[in-house]
């Protein structure tokens, strides 16, 4: 066993990580189940431990304004939040993005309000999933401290800001043994912060962020767009060069004895590893079940999710948030647009699950393969829709 | 002009993100924007500068610290040079028909 093998949280795990990439700006205030990061974080400002410039800020909105400026001036730059936080980051997020800032923020997931809620779902990340930025999900504690280190690289070659999520409560306050790389490590792995164009580089002046109107706007979005499409690559390349170092592959999500089933279940975050526990008996029970543990959302990986999907028989989508769209939720209409060039289509139901922190066990997903079972033998789909275990 | 504006660039071309050189806003000339021009007066002037202090598109010419005249690429017109002068030294007037240059 590896003498950095550690107990942490999520939220430790993060703040862990943002210690060893030491930003030079971090701005942030406070929100369940997010504000360990930053407390912890804080903690290791106050004790000389970075070199980080802190702000606590009076909102949200303040701290994506604050890491935008920072990131303008030139600083790798870096946030955390969740949930109404994220909510009230929305405006700036889009100008993170628009402006090409490479900013890096973990993302607790909660539900959003109202009802109050502290607990987890996906409807806030969801919300933020048209706003320009990398969305990475992970599974565990270790995903969330590998993807937060991979983000730094990402958002850096692209110049694109990247949110890395874990599930609020079920990661975020749940203490898992992970392997922590060295500070060195994290340092050669993460490289020096190249800003390209930067306010305070005086012998290069520059406007940012200039009125954009009918002439020109659409062609900075075309290159928004282009660089989300090239992410692509990056994302890969920072996945397979972290696996070659250190051992554990990233790639755009993880298929779990998927290659050769008949029914199968796609999901992003802590979910996953219940149902690949209940996979694991199904397939000591004779039934072809796999799973596809979806990591990165946005770039949403179409051409990928379809080569490994197309084979299977029924599918069926856990999706832990509503778009309230009186179809289905996010994901679901995602996956399914993917597998519409397929001459045969597997049959594909959604579940929409946990919302509000509502658990989900092995029981419940079991339910959902037996259901895909039928859909494979009957070809027929009864109710393309559920929310699972609402009491009616 | 600035190079961009003379001829549209694709976006292939454009650096990334909303990002220009300096001081493009010298090439944008907002006169035009004018539908009242303010009509200065050098006898009744004391050089006090408040409209200059004031504009808000920098449109006062100003020499060896006296007034004199008025930018009429950059002015839009707004008034408040006429507002702020003591003097009546700046009157505003409808821009067809009644300017003076």
């Amino acid at each position: 066993m590896s003498e950095r093998r550690i107990g942490k949280t999520a939220n430790e795990a993060f703040a862990e990580a943002m210690r060893q990439i030491n930003p030079d700006v971090v701005a942030a205030y406070p929100i369940t189940p997010a504000t360990e990061i930053v407390q912890i974080f804080s903690q290791f400002v106050a004790d000389g431990k970075v070199d980080t410039e802190f702000v606590p800020v009076e909102s949200e909105h303040s701290a994506m304004s604050a890491v935008i400026g920072a990131s303008l001036a030139g600083a790798r730059a870096m946030t955390a939040t969740s949930s109404q936080g994220l909510a009230l980051m929305w405006e700036v997020l889009n100008i993170a993005s628009g402006l090409r800032l490479p900013i890096i923020m973990p993302m607790v997931n909660r539900s959003l309000s109202a009802p109050i809620n502290i607990h987890c779902d996906h409807s806030d990340s969801m919300g933020a999933r048209d706003t320009g930025w990398i969305q990475i999900f992970s599974e565990s504690v270790q995903e969330s401290y590998d993807n937060l280190l991979q983000a730094v690289r990402i958002a850096e070659e692209m110049f694109l800001p990247v949110m890395v999520t874990t599930d609020g409560f079920i990661l975020s306050h749940c203490l898992e043994l992970i392997e922590s790389l060295s500070d060195k490590e994290v340092k050669e792995f993460i490289g020096k912060y190249q800003p390209k164009n930067f306010l305070l580089d005086i012998e290069h002046p520059i406007t940012i962020g200039a009125l954009d109107l009918q002439d020109y706007y659409f062609e900075h979005k075309r290159q928004e767009a282009e660089a989300m499409i090239k992410s692509k690559e990056v994302i890969l390349k920072v996945g397979e060069e972290f696996g070659e170092k250190f051992g554990r592959n990233y790639r755009f999500f993880e298929d779990y004895k998927i290659s050769d089933s008949e029914v199968a279940i796609v999901v992003m975050g802590s979910t996953a590893g219940t149902a690949k526990t209940v996979v694991d008996q199904l397939r000591e029970e004779g039934i072809k079940a796999g799973l596809l543990k979806l990591r990165v959302f946005r770039p949403f990986p179409a051409k990928e999710l379809k080569e490994v999907l197309k084979n299977v028989k029924a599918i069926a989508i856990l999706d832990r948030s509503d778009s309230f769209n009186a179809v289905s939720g996010p994901l679901f209409s995602e996956i399914r647009n993917v597998l519409y060039d397929l001459e045969e289509r597997p049959k594909i139901v959604d579940y929409i699950y946990g919302l509000g922190g509502r658990d989900i066990g092995l029981k419940e997903i079991r339910g959902i393969y037996q259901e895909l079972e039928e859909i494979k033998k009957t070809n027929k789909i009864k109710t393309l829709v559920q929310y699972l275990g609402v009491r009616e | 002009m600035v190079e961009g504006m003379k001829k549209k660039l694709g976006w292939r071309q454009l650096a990334p993100g909303d990002l220009l050189g300096p001081a493009t806003s010298l090439d944008f000339e907002t006169g035009d924007w004018r539908t009242q021009r303010p009509i200065w007066d050098g006898e009744k002037c004391k050089n006090c500068l408040f409209c200059w202090i004031y504009c808000p598109d920098s449109a006062i010419m100003v020499k060896g610290k006296k007034m004199v005249g008025i930018d009429y690429r950059y002015c839009k017109g707004c008034g408040i040079c006429a507002a702020e002068c003591r003097f009546e030294a700046i009157e505003m007037k409808n821009e067809k028909g009644g300017g003076n240059d």
